[in-house]
């Protein structure tokens, strides 16, 4: 997306050194990230002319870019649906499995009670790190989907992308929560 | 053409071509400034031996203008021209301070500026300006301790500092005629300071609790590399808060009613304060209160004390476990957990993070002085007096930006914790019929409704073609660069037409003031602003010619030989004008320059990105 205004042409794994899959090893990931901001980092370039640096904060923000979604299972998954060629539709209604619903409408019920619980705090933890377990169920579903994408059901990635969403919705009401119990303290 | 010393990478500057740098902790009590000195970061004293300079400065009607110590001694006798704490002003609206602050200590104007100012008798006063004359004065120190001018400066904030705050920092440094290479956080600084890169790789952990606010920062440290990770605070939570629950505890104990008895109440909170730093290294203090003609006497010891700031601690563990979820880092990942901040003498705070994060928090370094050696050690390595593959610090944006949308609701371009430089984009539409125009509110903050964020600016695009509602295309770009600072631009798609902003915080100071600043603090003003212009237009010009001259000597191969020939002559043009004295046929030549180039510029960049690359290419191992 910010890609637009510069000569960068690979995408994010070719970026990288990495091969487009779902499982990247994340050392590799986060050493070369590091080796990359070395070269083109705008502090390297504290004392050079202004178009240079501007040159180099541009690098630095697609480098920055890439590593996030890189970094992010989620986005990571959608960027790969995305290399195949399929757009996914953030706005879909998808139609979700009884079992996930049913989790997700216990979260959320455990969420609106948090704010009148004796210790609101340890609930909303307990909601937080149960949001935690549900995600990283998701993701193992969706490594296995995407670990070769050629091979991939895209169909199936996709649904477990929308569960994910699910899942980002309720981690975000849940961080308002937080937001205001800190301030309320 | 100058002949040129090109260093081998990795080869540090000769002693005598040591360019010198200095880091500056612009603080909201105290203020300082350090340098590397022979391979060692070290404070900078006074003439007098004193490290700290108090963020005081005193105006007097003869325009003589006290900063530190010698402005401290009108704290009490001329109140209203003695300003202090103005950092809790920085980058603030009037109407921010005034619901911040319980009462004010100055007499704010409103004049036409949205920079609020402080009325004194040498005239109102921006605390951008107040914050300029104490810069000021830690360079004049800097220069004349180390023997010449400063090449740059890098001035530390706090994590937490939204945009508005950091853009007044960073105005104020260019008031003092300062060249900020760079905003440094403090908690980073810390890390630096304490030398964690030269360790083993992990996790640290940074609680920064002041006077008057808090932030917790994660951080990852490999191979000299430090990445920030995750930041979190409380901008209205500090050691000011120890002090008032004492205060209460006192008036409650000695059912003392102050009323509006101003004196009675500072009385009791000096001696609060007293007691409270008194209990860091005994059992026992004892307050005396002067109160209608008798002495008001009362123990406190450390459970005592404890039990009172407990809740108060437990406010700062909220923000340390949002930190390390974000960071996505386990508590046990945790390697090293840094003190800073005053407040942090607290041997209760130290116990309780201790046990938070389940190992002993580092406290050897001063927590005064250790943000100020951190940033002195970055700006030594920022001005290139250090190889290449040394120190970098990665920071991120710590609270979330984003645009005000229909129903009073914020859609956040930018999350918080997202690593810096940064640029990301989004498209919107116009919701009526015909609509030419659009405006947009920049607003920084996490919560959901405009009215609970904080607001960064105002712009509008003007020019839209009259389309059918939903069908024009405005794509809105935000971009964060390496000083956390926000640019934010706008641009119709299907016609081209761009809004040509650059958002300058509601509460900043515009460029039209800062240059009008400028002169009014030079004697000769024009005159002296005109040669001043022309000097920096120089060595901007000299620095892109032996750059590029350096450039093309490395990397020439790269061009084709039409590209050379265009990149030749305007080289020559500027090369040309640049020992004149007309500023504009400089600036032409600059920019013409700049126009052949950037393809040259682009290339070297990428060719830097491979040359990173090589090696960890995995296709090659595997094929």
């Amino acid at each position: 997306m910010s890609s637009a205004k510069s000569g960068l042409t690979q995408n994010h794994f070719e970026l990288f050194s990495l091969n487009v899959s779902f499982d990247i090893d994340s050392k590799q990931l986060s050493d070369n990230f590091r080796a990359l901001q070395q070269a083109v980092h705008p502090d390297r370039f504290a004392n050079a002319s202004d178009q240079e640096r501007r040159i180099s904060v541009q690098r630095a923000a697609q480098i920055n870019e890439a590593h996030q979604v890189l970094k992010s299972p989620q986005r990571r998954a959608r960027y790969i649906i995305e290399l195949q060629g399929v757009v996914f539709d953030d706005q879909a209604n998808p139609v979700m499995e009884p079992m996930f619903l049913m989790q997700q409408m216990e979260l959320r019920e455990g969420l609106s009670d948090v704010k009148s619980k004796p210790d609101p705090e340890a609930a909303l933890d307990k909601i937080l790190s149960d949001l935690k377990v549900s995600r990283s169920e998701v993701i193992s579903k969706l490594s296995a989907q995407l670990s070769e994408p050629e091979n991939a059901d895209l169909d199936q990635a996709s649904q477990l992308m929308h569960e994910l969403q699910f899942l980002d919705k309720l981690q975000s009401e849940s961080e308002l929560i937080e937001e205001e119990l800190m301030d309320n303290l | 053409m100058a002949l040129l010393q090109i260093s081998e990478p990795g080869q540090a500057t000769k002693p005598h071509e040591r360019k010198l740098a200095a880091g500056i902790d612009l603080g909201t009590t105290n203020s300082l400034v350090a340098s590397v000195r022979s391979g060692q970061a070290s404070i900078l004293p006074d003439v007098n031996g004193e490290e700290l300079l108090p963020s005081i400065v005193h105006y007097s009607a003869d325009a003589d203008i006290k900063v530190g110590s010698a402005a401290k001694k009108y704290k009490i006798t001329d109140p209203l021209n003695t300003i202090s704490s103005v950092k809790r002003y920085m980058g603030r609206s009037l109407d921010d301070i005034k619901s911040k602050e319980s009462s004010l200590h100055y007499d704010f104007v409103e004049i036409d500026s949205a920079v609020p100012r402080i009325q004194t008798i040498a005239g109102a006063v921006s605390a951008i300006e107040v914050s300029a004359n104490i810069l000021s004065v830690l360079k004049e120190r800097a220069q004349l301790t180390l023997g010449d001018e400063l090449v740059g400066v890098v001035i530390t904030v706090p994590a937490y500092f939204d945009d508005a705050q950091r853009q007044a920092t960073k105005d104020a440094g260019k008031l003092a005629g300062l060249n900020v290479l760079r905003l440094l956080n403090e908690p980073t600084a810390a890390a630096v300071a304490y030398g964690l890169d030269k360790g083993s790789d992990g996790v640290i952990a940074v609680y920064d609790l002041g006077g008057g606010t808090f932030d917790i920062s994660i951080l990852r440290v490999t191979k000299g590399v430090f990445e920030v990770l995750a930041t979190a605070g409380d901008t209205a939570l500090g050691g000011d808060d120890f002090d008032h629950a004492i205060t209460e505890w006192v008036k409650e104990q000695l059912e003392l009613s102050v009323n509006n008895d101003k004196s009675l109440n500072n009385q009791i909170i000096s001696a609060a304060c007293q007691a409270k730093q008194q209990l860091t290294t005994e059992q026992i203090a004892t307050i005396n209160i002067e109160h209608s003609g008798k002495t008001l006497t009362l123990n406190i010891d450390r459970d005592q004390f404890n039990s009172l700031i407990d809740p108060l601690i437990k406010k700062t563990l909220m923000p340390c476990r949002r930190a390390l979820r974000d960071a996505d880092v386990e508590l046990e990942d945790v390697t090293a957990v840094v003190m800073v901040g005053g407040s942090t003498r607290v041997l209760r705070v130290r116990d309780k993070v201790g046990e938070h994060f389940k190992q002993d928090p580092m406290v050897d370094i001063n927590p005064d002085t250790v943000v100020a050696i951190g940033a002195a050690i970055q700006a030594d390595v920022l001005v290139g007096n250090k190889s290449e593959d040394d120190l970098l610090l990665l920071d991120i944006v710590p609270l979330s930006l984003g645009l005000e949308t229909m129903g009073n609701l914020v859609e956040k371009i930018i999350p918080r914790n997202t690593t810096i430089p940064v640029a990301r984009a989004q498209e919107f539409t116009t919701y009526k019929d015909g609509q030419t125009a659009m405006s947009m509110h920049v607003v920084q903050g996490e919560r959901e409704l405009v009215s609970d964020c904080r607001s960064l600016g105002r712009f509008s695009l003007k020019g839209i073609p009259p389309l059918v509602a939903g069908s024009a295309r405005i794509r809105v770009t935000f971009e964060v660069d390496a000083d956390g600072l926000l640019h934010v631009s706008a641009r119709e798609e299907t016609t081209g037409v761009e809004s040509g902003i650059e958002v300058k915080p509601s509460y900043g100071l515009t460029d039209t003031e800062i240059e009008k600043m400028l002169i009014d603090s030079m004697e000769h003003a024009e005159e002296d602003v005109a040669a001043r212009m022309l000097h920096e237009q120089q060595v901007e010009a000299n620095r892109v010619i032996e750059a590029l001259a350096a450039a093309l000597e490395d990397d020439g191969n790269m061009l084709s030989v039409e590209e050379r020939q265009l990149i030749d002559i305007a080289a020559e043009n500027l090369v040309a004008v640049v020992t004149g004295t007309d500023n504009r046929a400089i600036k032409n030549a600059m920019q013409e320059l700049d126009k052949v180039a950037e393809v040259f510029v682009s290339r070297r960049m990428d060719s830097n990105i491979r040359k990173a690359m090589a090696g960890h290419n995995v296709d090659e191992f595997e094929t």
